[in-house]
């Protein structure tokens, strides 16, 4: 499942207690991998639904896209989340309220930055009133581009951001 | 329909003040002075052969050229009639015009929308203070004066841990697009023509 960065997971020492317990009904893993497995597999995200991007963000959440087969569930509220998904235009006026829910996440978080808008201003690049870039405001950890992405896309993006939890792979963040 | 609209004109036309009056395209257009427009709404409004009752909106229009640089249009309609109209006024920067929440509260976000895009203001306005644009924001955005990127763009400074707001700083250059052709520096022949003249 996740990719080897720990030297003890491949110790003949657990791949002893591996042939031990296989068969036993007991599954013997790396701490590591199991918070990874823990992770990956429930990333609440949240909606922050700014424009038309959010319509697509709502397709993945429903039945012919299903984002909960892969364990994300969206949440109202970012006190409750793992990943923030930006989905749409980010103006200057909805800036300081996306930091304060940027900030009310728990650890570990993410944010997918979702659509041209959200990734550098897009379309409204040159705007008065636009942000250029939601990462001027929250760190981003994964872009996902188009005008609106679809929902495909932005499942393709989850399923990035999953890969990268794993690489990163240990407790501390 | 066309003769609720001559009934509707002939009305206006024999009670109030006007500049111009007019039918465009089924809808009426009259042109008036600010020191009027209070009347001449509250007219359309209550009159039996117009009832104006809904305002749709109040637009701006910048002409920095002109004299009396804003021109701002009230839009109604008649639900009684199916009719619709426009009325124009021209006012300059430093003067104002007369609310008309009395009248039609509904035009309270209207006005104060306006006066946030061109810095039109309206006197007795109940709460006139900015509706669309960032809180703190400087300048009148759809003035033709107003650079299109603005004056300030904001991130959020680490150190701080607060939204700062700095001078704008383009990280990409403004582009002229060719939309005749995909290719760069293509020459058409018409402008070849003219250049060779």
């Amino acid at each position: 499942m996740a990719i080897n960065t720990n030297i003890e997971e491949t110790s003949p020492e657990l791949e002893r207690l591996k042939k031990l317990y296989a068969d036993k009904g007991f599954v013997v893993t790396s701490i590591n991998n199991l918070i990874n497995w823990a992770r990956t597999g429930s990333l609440h995200w949240m909606t922050f639904g700014l424009a038309c991007c959010a319509v697509e963000m709502m397709h993945v959440g429903t039945p012919r896209y299903d984002v909960e087969r892969f364990g994300a569930a969206p949440r109202a509220s970012p006190r409750h989340a793992d990943v923030l998904i930006v989905a749409g235009t980010l103006t200057n006026k909805m800036a300081a309220a996306l930091r304060k829910a940027y900030d009310q996440m728990p650890e570990p978080r993410y944010v997918i930055s979702m659509g041209s808008c959200a990734n550098g201003g897009g379309y409204y690049h040159y705007s008065y009133s636009v942000v250029r870039g939601c990462d001027r405001i929250i760190p981003v950890d994964v872009y996902v581009p188009g005008c609106p992405p679809t929902a495909e896309g932005l499942l393709y993006g989850l399923l990035q951001l999953q890969k990268k939890i794993r690489r990163e792979g240990n407790i501390k963040r | 329909m066309s003769e609720q609209i001559e009934m509707a004109k002939a009305a206006i036309e024999k009670n109030c003040k006007l500049n111009d009056i007019d039918v465009n395209l089924g809808q009426l257009q009259l042109s008036v002075d600010p020191a009027n427009l209070i009347l001449v709404i509250d007219f359309v409004k209550n009159d039996p052969s117009c009832e104006f009752k809904q305002i749709t909106d109040i637009a701006g229009v910048d002409f920095p050229e002109n004299e009396k640089r804003f021109e701002v249009i009230y839009h109604f309609l008649s639900f009684r009639f199916n009719l619709r109209l426009r009325i124009k006024t021209q006012i300059s920067e430093v003067e104002s015009l007369p609310s008309i929440t009395s009248i039609f509260p509904a035009a309270n976000w209207f006005e104060r929308e306006a006066f946030d895009m061109y810095g039109i203001t309206f006197t007795d306005h109940p709460d006139l203070r900015r509706i669309l644009t960032d809180y703190g924001f400087e300048g009148y955005p759809l003035r033709k004066d107003f650079p299109l990127t603005g004056n300030v763009e904001i991130r959020y400074d680490e150190i701080d841990k607060k939204i700062v707001h700095e001078p704008v700083k383009l990280q990409q250059d403004f582009r002229n697009f060719d939309i005749q052709s995909p290719w760069e520096g293509t020459k058409y022949l018409d402008k070849e023509a003219k250049e060779s003249e």
